[in-house]
Order: C-alpha cells, then structure tokens, then sequence
C-alpha cells in the first residue's frame, strides 16, 4: 500500500517535471528562433493588433474602474492620518508599481491569452501546424515567435494605458467627486513618483508578456483531441498563465523593493 | 524514389505500423488503400517526417528523413507536396493567399507571378472566383479543391494525398482524382494517394498497394490487383464483410 503511493507520487513527479522540461525547451526553442533572421515584422504587427489593439476597451474600463476605486478607497483611508494630500503618489504608486502590470496583464490573459491557445490549438487540431511543417516552414518562427514579441511590445503598453488611465480615473473620484485639489494631487505625485517606480512596473509587464505568450501558446501548440481538448487547453493556459503572474510578480517585487 | 523500410510505430501502447516496407519508383503514383484506422495517414505523416517512428527508414532518394534536420530537413520538403485530409487551410487567409502561401515563403516570384501561377492552379480545380473567400465561408468539396491548388503550387517532384476525394459527391470527386492524373502526366511527380476510391482509382494509378494490419499486404498494377487471389487483397477489392480482413 505503501509502495504503491510512493509509486504514485514518484510518478506523478516524473510528469510534473517532464511537463516542466518540454515547457522551458518550447520557451528555448522560442527564443532560439526569435534571434534568427528574417524577422517576419507584418506577422509581429498582426500579432500586437491580435494581444494588444484588441485589447484596449477592456484595459481602459478596468484602468478607470481601479483608478476610481482607488481613489475612494484612499481618500477615506488618508483622510483618517490626516494625508489626503497623498492620494495623488498613493494612486500611481500603486498603479505603477504593481496593479497596473498586475492587472492588465491578467485582463489580456483572459481575453488575448485564451483566445491564442485555442487558435493555435485548433490549427494543431485541424492539421494547419502540419501543413506548415510539410510546406517546410518553421512554425515557431511563423505562429510562436510574432506572438512573443508581440506579447514583449503590446504588454507594457497595455500597462501604460492602464496607468494612465486609472490615475485620471482617481483624479476623477479624488478631485471632481471628493473635492480635493487638482493641485496637491498632481503636485504630489510629481515630487514622490520616481523615474524608477515607472520602470519597475515597465519591466515587470514585459515579463509577464513573456509569461503569458509562451504558456499560451504552448498549451495550443500541445492541445489535446476534439473540442475537449482544446477546452482544456485553453482554460489551462488561463490558469498557469494567472498564477505564474502573482507567483513572478511576488517573486519580482521582492528583489524591486 | 522512395523506399519505406520496416516502419514500426506504436500509439500508447498499441503498435499501429508493424514493419512496413515498400518501395515507390520515381514518377510512379501508387495508391495506398485499406481499412480505416489502419495507419495509412500515419505512413503517409512518416514519408514527409511529420512523424517520428518507433524504429525502420524512409529513404527519399537514398537519404533518411529521419536523420535529417535543420536546413537538410526543410530542403527535402520543399520537394514535397501534401494534401491533408481535412484541407488544413489557414482560416486566417483568403484562398487566393492559402495558394499563394508556399510561392510568398519559399520562392522569390514577383507578385504579378504568384497572380498568375495561383489562378493558373484555381483555374484548373474550378475555384477561379473565389479567391477573396475565407477557409471558413467554403464546403468540404470546395476546400479540398483549394487545397490540392495549394499542394501542387510549387510542382513537387512528391505528392503525398490524404483521402483526396472522401466526402465528395461523385461529380467533385471525378474532377479532383482527374485533375491529380492529368497533373501526374504534366509534373510526373511520384505519388502516393490514400484512398477509399476502388475501383475509380485504378484509371490513374499505376501501382496499388494494400496496407492491413501495420503491414503492406499486397501491391500489384491495377491489372493484377482486380485479378488477385490474394485474400485480403480479393475481400478489400469486393468489399466483402466476410473474409480474412477484421472490422476494428
């Protein structure tokens, strides 16, 4: 009985790791390719429309309604300290540093990250992989490498957006709603945000939009028979892609600070 | 030529090809037929190296697919032409941009070339005015058409047909498999078609082989298949229920 748990475990460690390994080879190979010549710009471009452009409703109205909600939530929180003057800092420190890349990078996983497994993992289902590899075209250099570099470009611009916008939308509810005034909470913001802070939260979404591109796309490229499988694929892909993002960015934040 | 020696591959456990070998001549069309779920598309996913088998060799004018890789590999394929059996166009591309995929990637054509080739294909498999149509907006027929459009492109020297015809109406199909024999004459490409089409098929072929239970069974002419006393042979040509061949 014994044994035979231990032969269970040892096997399901065996397949945890093998999954592990063949997902930093795919990773590998990605990069690999990445660096080679030609570099397939107008598939760069259509990929960045596809993560990115796509993407810029959905991370305007979450950027606003964070930025809104942060604004409410400080200004009474402040208001207790006797610090309101700080919600301007308060907000786009927060946003900059860390919900800004956190937040828009899960949005784009749940909208673009989903929706390039299951494309890519219905191209393996319905042969189109295949047909790439018969017609001798690489298909990490044709289908994976324009989405990594597209994920690279389009996430810290979708974090861009994302800040800039939820720091308007707490000037909206701090100033407009709240009463505070414009000028202590730009004046504020301008003495204590740093160069820095902007970077940190820059470098952080390009992790993620490697994070996310790679585990998305390998889950496609790796999809399981039928439409099960591509399900499985897909919410897979959400998943790990989510979780590796709080996991890194945890992992990130310790060394920033 | 081609030569497929004692090709094993095995799917979780259950051996599906069990030592095939098999040798196609060069400007030879040989049709592959048998029982479904047989391993008649996985030899053929082998031949180009899409697959990797358990043990054996294919070898495409003495040299092993198998061992190749890198630029060796990709220019082998460029020698190949591959009808998949579900037409594997790229949803995201029109038609005319589907055919004209292989000429933009692997050639330095101008494009008034590229137009011109590309009609020339569309034309010859009756799809001359669907060019601007997604994969998604054509039936079954009209995508395998497309498709075979797209194989023969680049006139390959190998021609590899998955199920070229299956799921057609008889119309269609005589088109297509005349199509594939006048493009045989033309290209004189060797070819290896897997298909249900017996005995339509026998008009353009010049081989027949059988593959039953991971292994070729019989390959004659035409001739000599429709005679065959071969019982597997004899029971696959009448479609008999009754014979040596198992329904899995």
């Amino acid at each position: 009985m014994i044994i035979e748990s231990l032969r269970e475990l040892g096997r399901y460690t065996l397949s945890v790791l093998k999954a592990g390994g063949r997902m930093v080879l795919f990773l590998g190979t990605t990069l690999f390719w990445a660096l080679i010549p030609p570099f397939r710009l107008w598939l760069v471009i259509r990929r960045i429309n596809f993560i990115g452009v796509q993407s810029t409703l959905i991370i305007i109205l979450t950027g606003a309604f964070t930025g809104m909600a942060l604004g409410l939530q400080l200004f009474y929180t402040l208001r207790r300290f006797g610090a309101e003057s700080m919600l301007g800092p308060a907000i786009a420190l927060a946003l900059l540093r860390e919900l800004g890349p956190v937040l828009s990078a899960l949005m784009v996983t749940g909208r673009a990250g989903s929706a390039l497994a299951a494309e890519i993992g219905i191209m393996r289902l319905t042969e189109q992989i295949d047909a790439l590899e018969a017609m001798a075209i690489n298909p990490y250099r044709y289908l994976i490498v324009p989405s990594l570099i597209a994920g690279i470009i389009a996430f810290p611009l979708m974090t861009c957006i994302f800040n800039i916008v939820g720091i308007y939308g707490g000037y909206l509810v701090g100033v407009k709603m709240l009463g505070l005034g414009a000028g202590v909470y730009w004046v504020e913001m301008e003495h204590l945000v740093k160069l820095r802070d902007i970077l940190d939260g820059l470098y952080k979404s390009v992790s993620f939009g490697v994070i996310v591109t790679w585990i998305c796309s390998y889950k496609g490229f790796f999809t399981g028979y039928g439409a099960e499988g591509v399900s499985k694929a897909t919410t897979e892909a959400v998943v790990l892609s989510s979780v590796l993002i709080l996991a890194w960015d945890y992992f990130l934040t310790s060394i920033m600070v | 030529m081609i030569e497929i020696r004692d090709l094993h591959k095995s799917f979780n456990g259950q051996e599906v090809l069990k030592g095939v070998s098999l040798r196609i001549e060069r400007g030879e069309l040989l049709a592959l037929i048998g029982m479904s779920g047989f391993g008649k598309s996985v030899l053929l996913k082998h031949i180009i190296g899409l697959m990797k088998p358990d043990r054996g060799q294919v070898l495409i004018d003495q040299e092993d697919i198998f061992q190749l890789t890198g630029k060796a590999l990709e220019q082998m394929r460029t020698r190949f032409g591959f009808l998949f059996q579900g037409g594997a166009l790229f949803d995201s591309l029109t038609v005319f941009e589907n055919v004209a995929f292989p000429l933009r990637e692997k050639t330095a054509m101008k494009e008034s070339e590229i137009q011109a080739r590309v009609s020339f294909q569309l034309e010859q498999v009756r799809m001359l005015g669907a060019e601007d149509k997604y994969a998604a907006e054509l039936s079954g027929g009209m995508k395998k058409r497309v498709a075979l459009a797209r194989a023969l492109v680049m006139d390959p020297e190998i021609m590899l047909f998955d199920e070229p015809t299956t799921g057609l109406d008889p119309v269609t199909a005589s088109l297509i498999q005349h199509f594939i024999g006048q493009c045989h004459e033309r290209l004189n490409f060797t070819g290896i078609i897997v298909t249900h089409e017996i005995p339509k098929i026998f008009e353009i072929v010049n081989r027949v082989a059988l593959l039953n239970q991971g292994r070729i069974a019989e390959v004659g002419t035409p001739d000599e298949v429709r005679k065959s006393t071969h019982p597997q042979m004899a029971q696959f040509i009448s479609g008999a229920t009754e014979g040596p061949i198992e329904c899995q």
